[in-house]
């Protein structure tokens, strides 16, 4: 089952460049689908870590047993795909735009934790869920394709 | 300690995401289903780059950990905003990305939300 239906890039751009790039809905879909996964992805694990299991210290074996622990494992499991489709989200567009759209997690996160692990948000981390809020809304207002050429001199 | 805890923070995660974002623009673009999905882990696998670039994320989580056993929440997640900043730069220089002004300043915005939030 496809997380984001693909479609092909269109036929008629012939432009070397412009193949493989996806439409802004495409982009914008795979961004809201990294931030939701990551977002379930750490709730499911705080869950599981303070709910069901024993304070983990440094005990290597600690750490295995929590991972039978089924929020722990599911947790786990959408961290996987997380870093899966950010993966193919920077395959997609630039770092320079995947890293503040998808800092949105933050606020996922502030919002998850007031709901669901009744944590105390704060007007100043209010304040900071607003201002990512803005600076993701203004990047993701801008191109969201790839810069073409990736120079060899990098690496 | 909590110091060079902060230092291997930042340099991990940077890296990472450097190598990660330089690797996916060279493989093209992917696809988001099941196979495309399991194509990616193989790729992870055979790609040197991108096996660093795993192995910096996961050194920037434990060093996270670490971080956060020594020092207050308020004090270490500031820190990973300073990443996007950096990351804006270094992209700029190495990956040669075309960062306008609204990138630039939608940076700074997440960053400065960032530090906000760890209050």
């Amino acid at each position: 089952m496809a997380l984001v239906e693909l479609a092909d890039a269109p036929r008629e751009v012939a432009h070397p460049s412009m193949v493989g790039h996806r439409t802004r809905m495409q982009t914008l879909l795979l961004s809201v689908t990294v931030i939701v996964l990551n977002g379930l992805g750490n709730l499911s694990l705080t869950w599981g870590l303070r709910h069901a299991v024993d304070p983990l210290g440094l005990h290597p074996l600690r750490y295995l047993r929590a991972m039978i622990d089924p929020f722990v494992a599911i947790g786990i499991a959408l961290l996987i795909l997380w870093l899966l489709t950010r993966m193919a989200l920077m395959s997609w567009a630039d770092l320079t735009f995947v890293l503040p759209v998808t800092s949105i997690g933050y606020v996922l996160s502030a919002v998850l934790g007031c709901v669901f692990l009744h944590e105390v948000v704060s007007i100043e981390r209010w304040a900071g869920t607003f201002l990512i809020f803005v600076g993701a809304m203004l990047v993701g207002a801008t191109t969201h394709h790839r810069t073409p050429d990736v120079p060899e001199e990098m690496g | 300690m909590t110091w060079l805890l902060l230092g291997i923070m930042v340099v991990a995660t940077v890296f990472g995401d450097l190598l990660q974002s330089r690797e996916m623009k060279r493989s093209g673009a992917q696809n988001v289903n099941v196979r495309g999905l399991l194509a990616l882990l193989k790729q992870i696998g055979n790609r040197l780059y991108l096996v660093l670039a795993i192995v910096c994320m996961a050194i920037s989580f434990f060093a996270f950990m670490a971080l956060l056993q020594r020092a207050p929440m308020s004090f270490a997640v500031p820190a990973s905003a300073g990443t996007v900043i950096l990351e804006t730069i270094l992209a700029k220089l190495f990956l040669k990305e075309r960062v306008g002004k609204r990138r630039w300043a939608g940076a700074v915005l997440v960053a400065a939300g960032v530090v906000l939030l760890a209050h």
